[in-house]
């Protein structure tokens, strides 16, 4: 296993608990996606796997090895964090950018190599965005920054890799191509965990759910039997039917 | 969909690849051909700085000055032009050079780890501890070295004092970091206003007034050596650490997922830069405006990334701070201080800056 959650739980400071006794595992060329609410804590749970918040009990074992006791620059070789589409204050150049996923490679005291820009640039040709390499984060479209974000994790080399609702603020076309390349990550053998708004992508993702309920308690099962009309409804407070479409030979989720 | 993505990476490696060898051959030309020019600038208006003031000396007799140091040269100069050069103009060169540079790093650092173009090296308050550290020496009639021990060690305790406050509320956020940098910034002043009106209004208070609007005519070699260490082993420090500084201007959570452990990187950032600024201000008294204008021009330049950006800004820095000091005691027949001039070719040029970059600051 790459990753194993065991009895993670979280509250803040004042006593508020988010979630309690959270379980489940992710292996390579899986995928988990994580639904839930707005304020429900998808969020904070992906933060804690991600090893930026300290749970208040249980533990994260990566590859066997709790992560508590590791390295930061050590767990950062294991899991790549893909945040939500941000705008950075430096202009940064897709390429500078993308770079920056050889950190936890690069010593303190130097500064990325020859064989650096080379694995940054591989990636950028994987994502089929060399012809931004040259332009400005900043200055390129919410989709193509999702690219570059992409790009940059699988610079960074890791095994898991985490995306924080990696379809927000994308156009439904370049929801759909995120989805796609999410998948193909999955068939290339990375374990991959996202948060997302949208029961349809973990359809298509058809991998593992977890849906984050606002009793902070995590249900984990396959997608297809998983999300079915009862569990979406309750989860989401409305009247939620799934059909199954030829076309698209899937479920497909409706609100009636 | 999976053939068009088989195909798009394809397609773009064909074109790129080409690109890739042509584009990054001009980056680093670029980069490369910026410090040639802007080196051979400095040894130009270095030069021009031992030769002018208020006694001229011709730029090829100073020139030849420096090289019969090491060199057989036969002099053709009289013993006072010598003294002129050699042991008035020729420290304040270098000093201000140095210190020019110096502070744009400084300056250039704290930009990025507070991911915010706005702030200079005063940030947490080392300037304004430096000045109370130095008023009191002066209040108690010290003499130079003493003025410059208060300067450096109230700079220190100054940011000692604003890094220890989020620590103690248990909130270590930058926010917190900034705003008690603010409280302990005007804290200082409030000192200083005690001081200046405890002052003797004859001597100490323009003493106190002289010494916080900055200058370098009163550096010598012997007073600087001690200090130069406090600054120039920072400035190495600084640089060979600084592709860590684009990470950290992406923000924590982002800076922590690509493995750098924040609390202690930003920490020696924060010691280098509060060492760089304090061993300057001890030097030199207060130097507004190059800590925040330069890396401005050197990003409009090189781009942001620092690996390129903060060389350049080091050089930048120099040039500048030379210029300045050259007006200083040429402009007028009394030597004006750095700290007006500083502040009246400052200001116009920080807007032209930001009206060149208006984009990228939002």
């Amino acid at each position: 296993m790459i990753v194993e959650v065991n009895n993670l739980s979280f509250s803040y400071h004042d006593g508020r608990s988010i979630f309690q006794e959270v379980n489940f595992s992710v292996d390579n060329g899986e995928v988990l996606s994580i639904l839930g609410t707005n304020g429900s804590g998808k969020t904070t749970l992906l933060n804690c796997i991600a090893n930026l918040y300290k749970p208040r009990m249980g533990e994260v074992l990566l590859n066997g090895r709790p992560m508590s006791k590791m390295l930061i620059r050590d767990v950062a070789r294991i899991i790549g964090y893909v945040p939500q589409i941000h705008m950075p204050t430096y202009s940064y150049t897709v390429r500078e950018f993308a770079v920056m996923g050889r950190t936890p490679y690069i010593g303190t005291y130097t500064t990325p190599s020859r064989k650096d820009y080379q694995i940054a640039d591989e990636s950028l040709e994987r994502m089929g965005i060399t012809h931004l390499r040259d332009r400005v984060y900043t200055e390129i479209s919410g989709g193509e920054r999702q690219q570059v974000l992409l790009a940059r994790v699988i610079t960074q080399q890791p095994q898991l890799i985490l995306l924080d609702e990696p379809t927000a603020h994308l156009d439904y076309g370049n929801q759909f191509r995120v989805v796609q390349m999410i998948c193909q990550l999955a068939a290339e053998g990375y374990a991959l965990i996202m948060t997302t708004h949208n029961p349809e992508h973990a359809i298509i993702l058809n991998g593992k759910v977890a849906i984050l309920n606002r009793q902070g308690v995590l249900g984990v099962g396959q997608a297809a039997d998983t999300l079915n009309a009862d569990t979406l409804s309750n989860l989401y407070g409305l009247s939620i039917k799934t059909i199954y479409d030829n076309d698209a030979k899937r479920n497909i989720c409706v609100v009636y | 969909m999976r053939q068009s993505n088989d195909k798009k990476p394809g397609l773009s490696a064909t074109g790129g690849e080409t690109r890739f060898t042509k584009k990054s051959f001009l980056q680093a030309s670029k980069f490369q051909w910026v410090i040639i020019f802007s080196l051979t600038l400095l040894v130009v208006i270095f030069a021009v700085s031992l030769a002018v003031g208020k006694y001229s000396v011709p730029v090829g007799e100073s020139f030849l000055m420096l090289l019969s140091k090491v060199l057989p040269i036969q002099q053709t100069w009289s013993n006072i032009q010598e003294a002129v050069v050699m042991d008035l103009r020729l420290p304040r060169t270098i000093a201000a050079i140095i210190i020019g540079g110096a502070l744009a790093l400084a300056g250039a650092s704290y930009q990025s780890i507070f991911k915010n173009p706005m702030v200079s090296p005063d940030l947490l308050g080392v300037s304004s501890g430096a000045s109370v550290g130095a008023a009191t020496a002066i209040l108690l009639n010290q003499g130079n070295i003493m003025i410059q021990a208060g300067a450096f060690t109230g700079g220190l305790i100054a940011v000692a004092i604003t890094t220890t406050i989020p620590r103690l509320i248990r909130n270590e956020s930058a926010t917190v970091l900034v705003l008690s940098g603010i409280v302990i910034g005007s804290l200082m002043s409030s000192i200083m206003s005690i001081i200046k009106y405890v002052a003797d209004t004859d001597t100490q208070l323009a003493e106190i007034t002289y010494w916080l609007m900055g200058s370098f005519a009163m550096i010598e070699f012997d007073t600087m050596l001690p200090v130069l260490p406090t600054i120039l082993l920072p400035v190495v420090l600084i640089l060979l650490m600084r592709y860590r500084l684009n990470v950290l201007s992406l923000g924590d959570n982002e800076a922590k997922s690509l493995g750098i452990s924040l609390r202690t990187t930003r920490g020696m950032f924060i010691i280098y830069s509060t060492l760089i600024t304090a061993g300057c201000v001890c030097l030199s008294g207060t130097i507004g405006w190059v800590g925040l204008i330069i890396p401005h021009v050197a990003r409009l330049i090189i781009g942001s990334d620092n690996k390129l950006m903060l060389p350049v800004a080091i050089i930048f820095g120099g040039i500048f701070m030379l210029v300045i000091d050259i007006l200083c005691r040429t402009v007028t027949a009394a030597e004006l201080r750095l700290g007006i001039l500083t502040g009246v070719i400052g200001a116009p040029f920080f807007i032209f800056i930001l009206a060149r970059q208006r984009r990228q600051v939002s």
